[in-house]
């Protein structure tokens, strides 16, 4: 039985960091396989192995230039990755903000509570003392 | 780093189903765990920006059910509910999240996975989300949150359409 391809879209393409770096690099522009090898240090069946990935889901493109086969990117699926992470992550950071607030109120109250139980301790320690 | 950093949530994608978002507060782990466990607290900060928590009621025990109902800016008003299957606090806790307000009214359920580690008083929040599909992950973000929907895209799009031009 075939195994169903685990890279299915956009979202698995990006997952993986190694891709990530490869996008990166292809954004300042067109780059060979060589170059790419070179700029991350990663063997070239590596490279290559991602980049089919990459071009799989359309996140690469690739033209040949000579001898060169030239890989660059492809932002349109991108975008739409990018789209869906902003607006969960913005949701997140709303939410997280706000979380902040209410851990700030909750440990200003412990540390006054903290600040007063001190204060009567000492009250009572002076008290102690004076008698 | 004594101070919170607002807008830090750092988003990951571990695969096509799964989303994990990680945040740093700084407070200590039992009261993270507090807000995130308390209807109280929960309701002032489940909704975000993008509307009010009506009500909150919380089961904390496996098996138990919790349900949130917002009213978002837009007026229309939304619950969320599930179930909690695993608790250790305040360590972590896996809950199941149903959206009422789906096309067809529930959607499938997500399974929440929150998990709490605290270093030097500072407490790292962990919240992975794994969906059953594609499309349920798709439908998380349309989630009765349309007050953010439509803002104008930040740095990260910026980002895209560069690449898009590139």
């Amino acid at each position: 039985m075939a195994r169903a391809a685990t890279t299915t879209d956009a979202f698995n393409a990006v997952a993986e960091p190694r891709r990530r770096e490869i996008l990166d690099a292809l954004a300042g522009g067109e780059l060979a396989v060589g170059d790419l090898t070179e700029l991350l240090g990663l063997a070239q069946p590596q490279v290559s192995k991602h980049l089919r990935v990459l071009r799989e889901v359309g996140l690469v493109d690739v033209r040949d230039d000579g001898r060169r086969r030239l890989y660059r990117v492809n932002g349109a699926p991108l975008r739409a990755v990018h789209e869906w992470v902003v607006r969960y992550e913005r949701l997140w950071n709303e939410r997280f903000d706000l979380v902040d607030d209410v851990l700030d109120e909750l440990t200003r109250t412990a540390s006054e509570a903290t600040e007063a139980s001190k204060a009567t301790t000492t009250t009572e320690e002076e008290t102690g003392r004076g008698d | 780093m004594a101070t919170t950093t607002k807008g830090s949530a750092v988003l990951t994608l571990p695969s096509d189903t799964e989303i994990l978002v990680t945040r740093e507060f700084n407070a200590p782990r039992h009261l993270v765990w507090k807000v995130l466990t308390e209807p109280d607290l929960i309701k002032r900060w489940w909704a975000g920006q993008r509307g009010t928590v009506t009500s909150a009621s919380v089961d904390l025990r496996v098996g138990g059910a919790w349900r949130y109902v917002m009213t978002a800016d837009g007026g229309f008003e939304v619950g969320f509910h599930g179930e909690f299957r695993e608790i250790d606090a305040p360590a972590s806790m896996v809950q199941t999240e149903v959206y009422e307000g789906a096309p067809d009214g529930d959607s499938e359920p997500t399974l929440n996975h929150y998990a709490l580690t605290e270093l030097d008083g500072r407490t790292t929040l962990t919240v992975r989300t794994v969906t059953s599909s594609k499309e349920l992950r798709d439908l998380i973000i349309d989630s009765g949150m349309e007050g953010g929907m439509q803002e104008g895209y930040d740095l990260l799009e910026e980002l895209a359409a560069a690449l898009a031009a590139s």
